[in-house]
């Protein structure tokens, strides 16, 4: 709907740790604390998708609410008091986040290591991550086994490499549902993956834990654009980062339009020593929301630097 | 919204991430196409039309829209022309008389125009599949008067919009990259404008129009055009009857070929220039199927020796005697929207901090026109009349025979582009090879199991490929991509018969045969 066909949308006033911020009705908290500046921590939301308010790392304190609330999802209401930063809300945010991160491999979540240190996290406090029982994917529901309680239960699994463009690695996955988000509903409609098992047992997975090859996939990395702790990799980045050759302080991006076809989709090129190491989409592009296809993702290996005079050479 | 011969959920994957957003607030998708396509997957009505009847279909929903008093007739006395003509000649056109035609029974034509015809807001997006016929001009006039008669122009949320298939072949108009225009779609043999150019390029512009890339062919096939000046574009591939369009560039006394890889043109080429890929190696902007002008920007060195497009021209004007100076991309825009009025608005600047801006745009202060003819709306209507067209029913030219059976169609593939010379270094997962896609029924009947190797044969050349057995197809039809030419050449296949009004070849519909594997074809 154009903007000047969408009915008016009632103003309401709330106050945020003491300061008044007026946001159109329908708006979100996050939106009212994003318009006042306040710098709120998400792990699972991303401002292409429909929040599903699980990793609870953005609640926040409102008055005469029992419980916490998630400001991605919550509806901003005239007359709310809302308390960002109170100690309740620190305590809540902090243990979230140690909780994830004595379970998960957090080692290339930069967001999640920046909160963590915000927050003063003690992922040790739960003792040193345990080995987990036996294959993640061959669990099912209810069998689950009572650990002794001296380590915390980690979600270690092996390294899935079933294809050339894109490697998951679910040992690094706080289940947030984003990647589930983008290959479904809020994007691609794809429904490549899901989300199999329950309780602890829960992990993102493709239909019967198929390779994806033999899975509905159709490559779009959608899900890796946005998953936020590099569960999903490009495998670009996987293989540098093996070799300890990633270098997101040499990157730099360039904003272009695809080659391919006519939609016009912007790609962000992250570039490291005049190659092209990884391709996004800016989320405020109104022509792609921040999602890309097959060829706009991984499409650019005829200008990589093998590139001369045959083809061939970049068979 | 109505997809006609498009499979945008392959083909413009993107913009079907719209399409799917609209479904799922409750948008009615219907996909007019012989294939079951993955778009059609998500459709609520598919209309698998017979290959080349689409004019027969749209003119029966025409009919329907008028017999049944659905078009929108204040819309049609205000801002139209020709409907009495248009209805007269409709009157041959009933579903009835349509149905064995087109191959959709008549109560679904019905169905489809009632609701077309009763949507608050409907849109029909059409690619190749109508525009890649002998009759293509007609085919998309069919469309138009279907835009026109329910009043579906010219307003939010309605219209009438070609996906373009290319990342800039609509900024390539736009600039003036078509033999009879120049920059703003303004007329070459229009003697005011051409003396403004004139006179700002210091250069005399020719009074005539040029050929388009289908007369250019047929000039070298009669001797008549001697030399070649080829800029990303690999033809020897890409032209409808390959074979035919090779032996025509072999005639050539001299072509050069510019481009960012050494493409199967590039080899046949007497001078080949290296060029930095426009898109990531290059300053510039391009014009999506929106008609959005964005930003590309250089974000790679590009290889040694290879330089930039206007670098190459630059050079060579300086040696043809005609120095430009040094040329930068912003410099060569700002003094084209100069000159083009509808271009007028868009500076760098602005392009970058707005996320493009999509033409007419003719001021600095103008926002961008989301969608044209609004002025058919205007009471009184101020600017000419839409003229309704008269469009025939005509066959692909082609037709089937027994000795040339099967109804041969070409398309895209998600994983792949065109002839692959972008595409081919990507390691999809979902990359097949070349196949000979057929409805299970079809190649059973004709003694093929799938994946057997077959020889498929038209009047112009043959090629082998294993048969893959495809229940989304129709009887009769026959399947295959292009993306592979140097494996399979499918364009040996298809005919060169041309659209005289936009010179766009049938690659859709061809005559084929097919036949299992014999021992000399295997020798080959």
């Amino acid at each position: 709907m154009r903007l000047e066909d969408a009915p008016p949308r009632r103003r309401i006033t709330l106050t945020v740790d003491d300061r008044e911020v007026t946001v159109a009705e329908g708006s979100t908290l996050l939106d009212a604390l994003k318009q006042l500046a306040v710098d709120t921590p998400t792990l699972c939301w991303a401002e292409n998708l429909t929040p599903v308010n699980v990793c609870r790392v953005c609640v926040v304190e409102l008055e005469g609410a029992r419980t916490l609330v998630p400001s991605c999802s919550r509806k901003a209401e005239a007359g709310m008091k809302i308390r960002t930063d109170s100690e309740r809300v620190r305590t809540s945010r902090r243990t979230v986040l140690e909780l994830l991160a004595s379970t998960v491999d957090t080692s290339a979540a930069a967001s999640l290591q920046a909160f963590s240190a915000r927050y003063g996290a003690d992922p040790q406090r739960y003792g040193a991550q345990g080995a987990p029982h036996g294959p993640r994917d061959a669990a099912r529901p209810g069998h689950h086994a009572v650990t002794s309680g001296a380590e915390a239960e980690g979600v270690a699994q092996p390294v899935k490499v079933d294809n050339d463009l894109y490697v998951r690695d679910y040992a690094k996955c706080i289940l947030c549902f984003k990647c589930v988000e983008a290959c479904g509903t809020d994007a691609q409609a794809t429904f490549a993956i899901a989300v199999a098992g329950r309780g602890f047992e829960a992990r993102i997975s493709t239909e019967f834990d198929v390779a994806l090859p033999e899975s509905a996939c159709v490559y779009c990395g959608n899900c890796v654009g946005v998953c936020p702790t590099g569960a999903l990799m490009f495998t670009q980045e996987h293989s540098l980062r093996a070799e300890g050759q990633w270098r997101p302080e040499a990157q730099h991006e360039t904003d272009t339009v695809c080659p391919y076809c006519g939609v016009g989709c912007v790609l962000r090129l992250h570039v490291q020593d005049d190659t092209i190491v990884k391709v996004s989409s800016p989320v405020e592009s109104t022509v792609t929301h921040g999602n890309l296809c097959v060829k706009g993702r991984f499409g650019f290996g005829h200008v990589v630097k093998l590139r001369r005079n045959k083809r061939e050479a970049v068979g | 919204m109505v997809l006609w011969g498009s499979n945008a959920r392959e083909a413009h994957p993107i913009f079907f991430h719209h399409v799917l957003k609209a479904i799922r607030r409750g948008a009615k998708l219907v996909v007019v196409d012989p294939r079951r396509t993955a778009s059609a997957a998500w459709a609520d009505t598919w209309l698998s039309v017979k290959i080349g009847a689409d004019i027969a279909l749209a003119n029966a929903m025409a009919h329907t829209l008028i017999a049944e008093g659905l078009y929108d007739k204040a819309f049609v006395e205000a801002a139209c022309e020709g409907f009495e003509a248009l209805k007269a000649h409709l009157a041959g056109y009933s579903p009835e008389a349509m149905a064995p035609v087109c191959g959709v029974d008549a109560e679904t034509i019905r169905q489809v125009a009632r609701r077309y015809a009763q949507a608050d807001r409907a849109m029909i997006c059409w690619t190749l599949g109508i525009t890649e016929h002998h009759n293509a001009v007609d085919n998309v006039l069919s469309l138009i008067n279907l835009g026109l008669l329910t009043g579906h122009v010219g307003r939010w949320g309605s219209g009438l919009n070609p996906l373009r298939g290319q990342n800039n072949v609509q900024g390539g108009g736009d600039m003036g990259a078509l033999p009879h225009k120049l920059p703003g779609f303004q007329d070459v043999e229009d003697p005011v404008v051409r003396a403004r150019y004139e006179a700002l390029w210091g250069a005399s512009i020719p009074a005539k129009k040029g050929m388009t890339l289908t007369e250019m062919f047929e000039a070298m096939g009669v001797g008549a055009l001697k030399g070649l000046y080829v800029l990303g574009e690999n033809p020897a591939q890409s032209e409808a009857d390959g074979g035919h369009a090779q032996a025509r560039l072999k005639k050539l006394d001299f072509m050069v070929v510019q481009d960012i890889v050494f493409t199967k043109t590039a080899e046949m080429a007497d001078v080949v220039l290296p060029a930095r890929a426009a898109w990531c190696e290059s300053e510039g902007t391009v014009t999506n199927s929106e008609r959005r002008v964005q930003r590309v920007r250089r974000a790679l060195t590009g290889p040694e020796g290879a330089r930039d497009d206007l670098e190459i021209l630059g050079a060579l004007a300086a040696r043809l005697g005609h120095p430009l100076g040094p040329l930068t991309a912003e410099a060569l825009w700002d003094e084209m929207r100069t000159h083009s009025p509808m271009h007028h608005g868009m500076s760098y600047a602005r392009l970058e901090a707005e996320g493009g801006l999509q033409w007419p745009c003719p001021d600095d202060a103008h926002p961008g026109t989301p969608f044209l003819h609004g002025r058919l709306w205007e009471r009184p209507l101020r600017s000419p009349r839409a003229r309704l067209s008269i469009t025939h029913d005509a066959p692909p030219v082609e037709a089937l025979t027994p000795e040339y059976p099967w109804r041969l169609t070409t398309g895209r593939r998600l994983d792949a582009y065109n002839t692959g010379v972008q595409t081919g270094p990507l390691r999809s997962p979902l990359w097949r090879e070349t196949t000979v896609d057929m409805h299970p029924d079809d190649a059973a009947g004709a003694g093929f199991a799938d994946r057997t190797p077959v020889t498929v044969r038209s009047r112009r050349g043959a090629v082998v490929a294993p048969v893959r057995y495809d229940p989304s197809l129709p009887r009769g039809v026959v399947f295959m991509t292009f993306h592979d030419p140097d494996a399979v050449d499918t364009n040996t296949l298809t005919i060169d018969v041309t659209d005289p009004r936009s010179g766009t070849a049938e690659f859709k519909a061809a005559a084929v045969a097919i036949a299992a594997l014999s021992h000399s074809d295997a020798a080959e």
